[in-house]
Formats: C-alpha cells, structure tokens, sequence
C-alpha cells in the first residue's frame, strides 16, 4: 500500500509552491510528524511533516522546482516490498473547492498574457518602456514604495508585520533591510492608535504609508480615516493637509469567511477628502501607488489579495504614474460598455470573450482604476457610444460604487440608454465560509454573462 | 523650578485675564444668537494652559480638545480670528469651515482643535513622532480630558508612545466632569495621572487652580520628555465653572461646589501673589483689566463685522 505525498495548500490563497529543500531521502523510513520538506508559498518559507508512515520510494521533484501546483504529488511513501505503480498525476477528484476558484484565478491569469483582448488595452500597450520581464503585482506594489522611499526621506511606512516578518502578504519585503527599523515600522495590533498616529505625523509634515494588514481591520480605525485625515484640510481652512497612502488588501481572499471579506469600495469612495484607488494590474498598481504616495491628500489603496500573484509587464521608469482620476478603456468595443475595477476586471474580460464568441456582442470594457474621483467622462462617453451598461463589482450591492455611476448615467445620458442599467454585485448577505457559499456570494463569469445578454435583449 | 521674572507674573495675568474675557463675551454673543452650533468655555481652568504655556517652546507643538479657546489664546494667537472663527466668518482662522471646536495654526504649530473625544491623542503622539523622525529637540503638548481617560485610543497612544520612546507630554485637564457624568461614575480608579503606569510612564497630579503648581510640574516633566525619556503624564486638577456647552444648565452639580472652586479663582491666585509681590500696582492691574476688556470687546465688534465666508468657499479646501 503506497500513500502520495501532495504539495500542501499553506495558505487560503496558495495555488502552487516551490520545493526549496528536501529533508528526507529515498529509501528513509517516515513516521507522521518527522519533517519530509520546505515549501515556499506565496507568502512564506515552510516546512512540511509527514502525515502517514513509510519508507520512501520515490521523490517526483527535485529541489529547487518551482510552481508546482496544490495537490500535485510530489512523493510516494509506502511499503518498499510491495510493488506499486506510481502515478505521477494527482486524480482530478482529489481536487478540493477552493483550489477550483484559485484555478478560475490561474486561467484568468493566463488570458491576461495571451489574448487578443490585451492589444486592446490602451495604455499598456501604447507604453514603449514595457518590461520585457513580467513581474507579481506584489512586487510592482513592493518596488514602487522602494522607490519613493530613495527619493524622499519623508516617506516611511508602519503597520503591522511589515518589518521584520517582510509583510503579512510579503508587499513590504526587504524594505526593513534596505530602510532600516527607523523607516520601516512594526505596530502593535493596535489599528486605531497607529492611524491616528500616523495621520498626526501626515500632519506635521511627514508622508507615511500605513499597511492595513488587511482593510477589514480599517473599521477599526475608521474615525481617525474619516473625521482626522479627510476633514482636517477643510476644517482648518486649507492650512493642514494630510499627505497618508492607507493600502492593503481588500474585498474577498478564499474562504475567510464574513469578519475578513469585506469589501470597503463604496464606503471610502462616499467620503469627500479622500481618494480612492482600486488598481487590477501590476502596471497600473505602480502607476497608481506613485501617484497615491506623491498625492498631498489621503489617498485610500484598495489592494486585492488573490491579485497579488498576478504577473504582468510594468514600466520600470521611477517617474512613471498613472494620474489620479482616470479611467482606463480596457477594451473597445460598440455594443455594450461594463464598468469595473480591481479583480473584476479579470472577470469581466473573461466574460468578454465568451460574450464574442457565443452571442456575438463586442463588449467595452471600462476599468476604473480611480474610484474617487470618478472619470465619468469616459462612462458617459462609451454609453453614448454602445447604448448599454452593465457594472460589475466584489461590493455589497446597495448604494455601491455601481449605484452611484447608474446614477450619473442616467443623468447625463438618459437618451442613449437603450435598456436599463444592470449592476452584478455580490449577494447581499455576510460572506458565507463554504467554498460552494463563497462562489455563489461572489459574482461569477457567468453572472456577467447573463446581464450583458439581459441588456442586450438576448434570451 | 523655572525661575519666573516679573514680566512673567504680568504675563501670566493678562492671559489668564484674556482668556475669561474672551470666554464671557463669547457666552454673550451665543446668546444673541452670533455664534451657533457647539460652545464649550473654558473659564475657570485659565492656569492649566497659561501655567503650561510658561514653560513651552515655540517650536512645540500643541493638539487639543473641542474646549480650545483658551489654548489658542494662550498660544498668542490673535482674539479677533479666533472670535471670527466663533461667528463663523472668513477672518476666522479656519475661514468660517471650522467653528469653535476646530481652530488650528499650522504657523504656530497649535494643531488642533479636535471634536472627537481622545481622537487627538493618537495625533499628538504622531506629531511628537515626527519631532522625533526629524531629529528636532521639540515636544509635542497632548492635551486630554478626564472623560477621554476611558477611552481606547487613549491607550493604544499610551502604548505607541513608550514602546517608541515618543516626546510627548500628555496633559490631562481633570475638570472632574465630562458632559454631565462625574470623573467617579464614568472612570474606576480615579488617578487618572497613574493610567500609564502599565507602560512604563511616569506621571503626576497637580493643583490646576495654582498656576504656580502648574508651572512646577510642566517643567519638571517637559524637561524629562525633551531629554528622550518617552512620555510622561500630568493630570492637572481643575474645575469648570460654566456647563459642559453653551447648553448645559449644570444640574448635575451644587451651587456650593462651584462657590467653593471660585473661592481658589486662579486668576485672583496670581493677582494677589502680583501685588504681594509688589511686582505691580494695584492701577497697573486696573489697566490691564481696562485694556483687556476693550481688546475682547474690539475681537467682538471685528468677528460681528467680518464677512460671512464666500458661496465658493463650500467647495475650496476639499482637497489640496
């Protein structure tokens, strides 16, 4: 009787590892809980235990193999006198929930680097300082604060498990190293006394980034956000500004259920004085975080954690930035135009092709990018273009980021509406735990799909 | 203890004087229906700022509570722009946007003016933060009332300050009611000034009504915090004599109580110790008195004249 070793799922957004070191040999005996292996995941180095007892026959990676999927066998233990056939693939049924959504990520992923929908996308492509190499946008988010950080002293960054654990989600590593301990600031779990500390050193001149290690834990902190950073320009007459980037992930990761998966889109973008940004890219994630970090306001970073794997090209110039308040047409089209932003985008675009090659519909694709201020320009143009509007977003439906632009629309363009406006948000409930919860929470490809037909009278 | 000079007592005087001045008139003017919204005087606890103020440097940074009047006065700042900002008029230091509880001068480094209570802690602390990140010898003075002493972030600004060795001195004005609720019903444990004791941070009680006392202290403790000691906390006992707002009628209280805190008047304190002193005559007080209710009654006249805030004023200074 022979057992696979698979290669564990480390962490909730975890969708391959790399086999940095093997701790055990062929031919070793194991019992359950001796060490077999490191394993680097997306957001730390970690060694594995034996769950079953035997010797070891095989090991079907050799150190140093990176990407190997979850769930992949990476060992066989088992008795050594028994003939065993090994198989090298791990059966398709063994394949749990969640690593199908982490699949639907993958795939979306590789549509982003091979389609034709990506000639399309105007600034990216029009850019002639594209890297030829693809970099995560963890890395894209982690480069650009190295970055301002070498320009300006002022800069410095706190929140917690940024320094010495190199990031919760590994954005902030090796910036401890670079910057030192002075610069580079481990908080206690503290939200509400560090914000308000960080918006009082905004306040005598200093620009700091706070990591929220993830936004849920913002609400936390929320008055310090709202009525110190945003209020305290206008309250005093334009003489104190408060020159804060707020960032971190936000919205849903992978079954972490209601406490930490909400997303704060529409509640940040309500509030006047501050600005908010949602990138969905690593090249617009550096453009935008350049711009948050030079901004003389408070600038809100909505980051996405199953996002920050995503790989891409990005412009390298330590000047490059996407300006504040502008919208990104991702793609053209003339039939119908779908407002997003952050990892919608991926969805929505997936949602594109499929909208093309069943029912025909050459769709627009708007992405945000901004969230406050809003471009409506763009909005408004494209409908009085393509006639129909669908938005989609990760948010809660009532009075979302959606809402506000089918209110625009219909304002300024009520004559060139051709249907009504239809928003895909999430379900209007907690975020449930069950993976089979969480993808019906969640809008899906398929929701898009069937609003696009709905505006576009298609049965 | 900081060795005072005769200008000092003069000095101390006239701002202590400027400030219940300053206060009564405004009562009189929110009667006439001048000035709106929020008003909270600070009369009564004249030598908790004006004793604090002796010892500051003008490269200090100050953050206060909504009860901030006295402290703008006290930090120099101009009567008439603060009673303009009172009636809600562009001279006003926030230009009419901000009202009573929200004045600051970025230009004298008074930060505030905060409405929310215990929400300028943790600012204060970034402030003194920031002194420290730039290498500068400055402290930052964190004003708090006792009802903010129960308060979260109070604590966790208590924390960040010792863990990181801030310059920041914590004030905490004990009026010994916050709104309507007695320091003994709302706090349990009553020495407020021992609350940092679980982080490491010294602190001491003193008489507020004794500008003197106040002035012992203040120095004393701004000395250990420009030195790189961390944070240190004075709780300041003081008393107001008017309600918690322009509102409060005060029931919550005997009328015995205020006579017997007005019987130890702090501004009565140094007038007598000026003319024990022999540092002035008893005519040189009645100019000071003379000139300084012609000074608030000139603020008056000037934030009652001064122009309400332009229409386009709504949308400046959302964003910079």
């Amino acid at each position: 009787m022979s057992t696979e070793i698979l290669m564990p799922a480390l962490s909730p957004t975890m969708t391959e590892g790399n086999l940095s070191k093997w701790l055990i040999k062929k031919g070793d005996t194991v019992k359950a809980g001796d060490l077999i292996a490191e394993i680097e995941t997306d957001k730390a180095t970690m060694e594995v235990e034996a769950v079953d007892e035997g010797v070891v026959l095989d090991l079907l990676f050799k150190e140093g193999e990176a990407n190997i999927p979850v769930n992949k066998a990476i060992a066989i233990i088992g008795d050594p006198n028994e003939k065993v056939e090994v198989k090298k693939e791990a059966p398709e049924e063994k394949v749990i929930e969640e690593n199908k959504i982490e699949k639907t990520t993958e795939k979306k992923v590789e549509i982003k680097k091979n389609d034709k929908i990506d000639k399309q996308s105007a600034k990216l492509e029009e850019d002639k300082n594209l890297s030829s190499e693809e970099i995560t946008m963890r890395q894209a988010l982690r480069d650009t604060m190295a970055e301002e950080m070498r320009k300006d002293k002022k800069v410095f960054l706190l929140g917690e498990e940024v320094a010495e654990y190199q990031g919760a989600y590994k954005v902030t590593q090796g910036l401890l190293e670079e910057f030192g301990k002075k610069r580079v600031l481990d908080t206690p779990i503290s939200e509400h006394g560090f914000t308000g500390l960080a918006v009082g050193a905004a306040f005598k001149g200093l620009r700091p980034i706070l990591e929220f290690m993830t936004f849920n834990f913002s609400m936390q902190a929320i008055d310090q956000i709202i009525n110190s950073a945003a209020k305290t320009l206008y309250m005093s007459g334009g003489q104190i500004n408060c020159p804060i980037v707020f960032r971190g992930p936000n919205g849903a990761a992978a079954q972490v259920a209601a406490q930490h998966s909400q997303d704060f889109s529409s509640w940040y973008s309500q509030v006047p004085g501050l600005k908010v940004i949602a990138p969905s890219t690593p090249y617009n994630a550096k453009g935008l975080l350049r711009s948050a970090i030079l901004d003389p306001n408070p600038v809100i970073f909505l980051e996405n954690e199953i996002l920050y794997g995503l790989k891409g090209p990005v412009n390298n110039d330590v000047n490059f930035s996407i300006p504040i308040g502008k919208a990104n047409i991702e793609k053209e089209g003339k039939d119908l135009t779908i407002v997003t932003y952050s990892i919608m985008l991926q969805k929505s675009k997936e949602a594109a092709l499929k909208l093309k090659d069943e029912y025909n519909l050459d769709v627009e694709i708007i992405d945000l990018q901004t969230l406050r201020p809003l471009d409506t320009e763009k909005v408004i143009n494209s409908v009085k273009k393509t006639n129909r509007l669908i938005t989609v977003e990760e948010s809660w439906p009532f009075g979302s980021v959606g809402s506000e632009i089918a209110n625009i629309v219909q304002r300024d363009a009520f004559d060139y509406l051709d249907s009504p406006i239809l928003k895909v948000n999430s379900a209007d409930v907690p975020m449930p735990y069950s993976s089979s919860l969480e993808k019906l929470y969640l809008p899906q490809v398929d929701d898009i799909i069937n609003a696009a037909k709905k505006v576009s009278y298609i049965n | 203890m900081k060795k005072l000079q005769k200008k000092d007592y003069i000095k101390m005087y006239s701002y202590m004087l400027k400030i219940r001045r300053f206060e009564e008139r405004a009562a009189q003017l929110y009667g006439m229906g001048k000035i709106g919204g929020f008003c909270h005087l600070y009369i009564g606890q004249e030598a908790v700022v004006v004793g604090i103020l002796m010892t500051i440097d003008k490269n200090d940074s100050v953050v206060t509570t909504y009860r901030d009047h006295g402290h703008m006065i006290a930090r120099g700042l101009d009567p008439k722009r603060i009673m303009a900002e009172l009636t809600g008029r562009e001279d006003g230091y926030s230009a009419g946007k901000g009202g009573s509880m929200h004045m600051f001068s970025k230009q004298n480094n008074f930060y505030g003016g905060h409405g929310i209570v215990g929400a300028q802690v943790p600012i204060g602390t970034g402030i003194a933060f920031t002194h420290k990140y730039n290498g500068e010898k400055n402290i930052c003075r964190t004003y708090i009332g006792d009802g903010a002493m129960n308060n979260g972030q109070v604590f966790e600004a208590f924390n960040l300050a010792a863990l990181w060795k801030l310059p920041v001195l914590y004030i905490i004005e004990n009026n010994k009611y916050g709104m309507g609720t007695s320091v003994d019903r709302a706090a349990a444990g009553l020495d407020l000034y021992k609350r940092g004791e679980a982080f490491g941070i010294p602190g001491e009680k003193v008489d507020g009504m004794n500008v003197f006392s106040v002035i012992e202290a203040a120095d004393k403790a701004g000395k250990y915090v420009r030195e790189g000691n961390g944070p240190y906390i004075i709780e300041v006992q003081t008393y107001r004599y008017r309600g918690h707002s322009m509102s409060d009628p005060a029931k919550y209280r005997t009328k015995e109580e205020l006579d017997n805190y007005k019987e130890t008047d702090p501004i009565e304190i140094v007038k007598s110790e000026i003319l024990k002193k022999k540092i002035a005559s008893n005519d040189e007080i009645e100019k000071i008195n003379k000139d300084t209710v012609e000074e608030i009654k000139n603020a008056a006249e000037f934030a009652t004249n001064s122009p309400f805030p332009k229409e386009n004023e709504l949308y400046t200074d959302v964003y910079l």
